[in-house]
């Protein structure tokens, strides 16, 4: 697909700016998506309708939204920090934007085929953090500064966890290319590593509990970095108003829920790619390639995007020490176990 | 004359952003500027690394340089400049000798450059295709293995003296 785009237009720096911006076809329609299913669940998990009277139960809604915010008034408080102010929103959808780079769509299209595909999300994502502390100093409010410095605090930890897990997969896969991992996993259901992976059923069989621990730290370290409910401390209402954006308004404000839901799809999709076969087909050949890559792609990323949802509309908040407490006592220690156990379990069969 | 290619284009670019941001990093009143620029220096050369098709070197560069000491840097200067009131000066003193000093500096460095036999190969495309990662792993844990396993016996050193620091108990102990 790149190469028929690069093919279309000789001038070569036109192709690539056009490449750069495929994911956004994917990232536009799947927020105005989210944006209402979030809306619908956590309604009927409260015993709620939502939206129900623009258009068909609500469904023009999004769409309602972004125009208000579109033509919303731009309001920079005097106090700010007027070109920080300003730039911090770009970069923290920037450091999102970049990780859908090496997201694997489909086994045809994927926006770069990098033979460091895990190891650069993980390096990218710290972008945002640099972006949140900006927005959070720039705003030139006390909560926004302590919404900042929380979240900055979250994401950091909480990589550690998730650097740990990718390590394992990429020790058990031996590559860190997204397009092959999918691959090796594209033999149906019981190939998807956290069934234990496309290995002899002894080997297999000793992966498979190792595997769903790893699977459960990366949950919830994952909802940890896209700051959400019980991890939405950063956030918090009830104390710091509305965090590091509580200044933003109108279309910068529009661009960090953008780059919030779009990060949400992104924490989905590693998680997809690293245990649940990428695009692959559960069904092994059946149903698979062309078109239904990428229908799996994102069937398996909205689900999890769903459980996100499901959890955030469920779970209480976590305390900053309990939030602390999770990632460096509890997932940190299960992660490196799981490690060292499938070094062994690697080494011996 | 020959057209600038692509490849020119993005090396100028990334090189005025690189010495851009580091007259700002230098130059700033506002220590939180500099500290901002620094996220454009490092990022340009994490740039030039992926035009020198050094993969790894880059992304290890963005992880190290932009997710460690970029986001330290910043919660240290925000936590002490804003929320205690510290004011945290970046005035000019002492400017004879150190700008004797940058000038050795300086000389030297231009000095290394003029000198050193540089090792040079053609762009090839295909060599841009392959990760060095592989290359790296295979020398670190064969040829560079004592020096790879003393850098960690370090880092674990200086994360144990953080720790020891950080939770020194002061006063008597109260049981």
């Amino acid at each position: 697909m790149i190469d028929w785009i690069l093919t279309q237009f000789p001038d070569s720096i036109l192709g690539y700016i056009i490449i750069c911006a495929v994911p956004l076809l994917f990232i536009l329609p799947y927020a105005l998506v989210t944006i209402y299913l979030e809306m619908k669940m956590s309604a009927h998990m409260q015993d709620r309708v939502a939206y129900m009277r623009t258009g068909w139960h609500g469904t023009l809604q999004p769409f309602a939204d972004i125009l208000k915010l579109l033509q919303k008034e731009d309001i920079i408080p005097t106090a700010a920090d007027k070109f920080l102010f300003i730039l911090a929103p770009y970069i923290v959808f920037i450091g999102t934007y970049a990780t859908f780079a090496v997201l694997p769509f489909t086994s045809s299209y994927i926006g770069s085929d990098l033979d460091l595909g895990l190891f650069y999300l993980v390096a990218v994502s710290s972008l945002v953090v640099v972006g949140i502390l900006m927005s959070g100093w720039a705003s030139n409010n006390k909560w926004s500064l302590f919404g900042a410095l929380r979240s900055a605090a979250q994401i950091v930890s909480y990589e550690i966890p998730t650097a740990l897990v990718l390590l394992s997969i990429v020790m058990i896969a031996g590559t860190m290319n997204m397009q092959q991992l999918s691959q090796l996993q594209s033999g149906g259901i019981s190939d998807w590593y956290i069934f234990g992976g496309p290995f002899p059923i002894v080997k297999k069989l000793l992966l498979l509990p190792l595997m769903f621990i790893l699977f459960l730290v990366q949950l919830t370290a994952s909802m940890a970095e896209v700051n959400r409910t019980p991890f939405d401390i950063p956030e918090a209402e009830s104390e710091l108003v509305q965090g590091y954006n509580t200044e933003y308004s109108g279309m910068k404000f529009a661009i960090f829920y953008l780059a919030e839901y779009a990060n949400l799809f992104a924490v989905s999709a590693i998680t997809v790619v690293a245990f649940f076969g990428g695009w692959g087909s559960p069904f092994g050949s059946f149903m698979s390639g062309g078109v239904w890559d990428l229908f799996w792609f994102v069937l398996k990323g909205m689900f999890f995007v769903s459980i996100n949802i499901w959890l955030r509309w469920t779970l209480p908040r976590l305390r900053v020490d309990q939030l602390m407490y999770v990632s460096w006592k509890v997932l940190t220690p299960f992660a490196l176990v799981c490690m060292i156990l499938i070094g062994y379990i690697l080494v011996a069969f | 004359m020959n057209m600038l290619s692509l490849y020119d284009y993005i090396f100028y670019f990334l090189a005025f952003v690189v010495i851009g941001s580091s007259f700002v990093v230098v130059f700033s009143r506002n220590i939180i500027y500099s500290a901002f620029a620094l996220l454009f220096t490092f990022f340009g050369v994490a740039g030039f690394y992926v035009l020198l098709s050094a993969d790894f070197l880059a992304i290890t560069q963005l992880l190290i340089y932009v997710g460690g000491i970029l986001v330290l840097l910043l919660f240290g200067v925000m936590l002490t400049n804003k929320v205690v009131d510290v004011d945290i000066k970046s005035s000019t003193i002492k400017t004879l000798p150190a700008s004797i000093i940058s000038a050795l500096l300086a000389g030297l460095l231009c000095g290394i450059f003029y000198v050193t036999n540089w090792y040079t190969v053609p762009t090839n495309p295909e060599l841009l295709n392959n990760t060095t990662a592989i290359a790296i792993g295979h020398a670190f844990i064969s040829t560079w293995i004592l020096p790879f396993e003393v850098a960690s016996v370090v880092l674990l050193v200086a994360m144990l003296g953080a720790v020891i620091i950080a939770r020194r108990e002061k006063g008597p102990e109260v049981n």
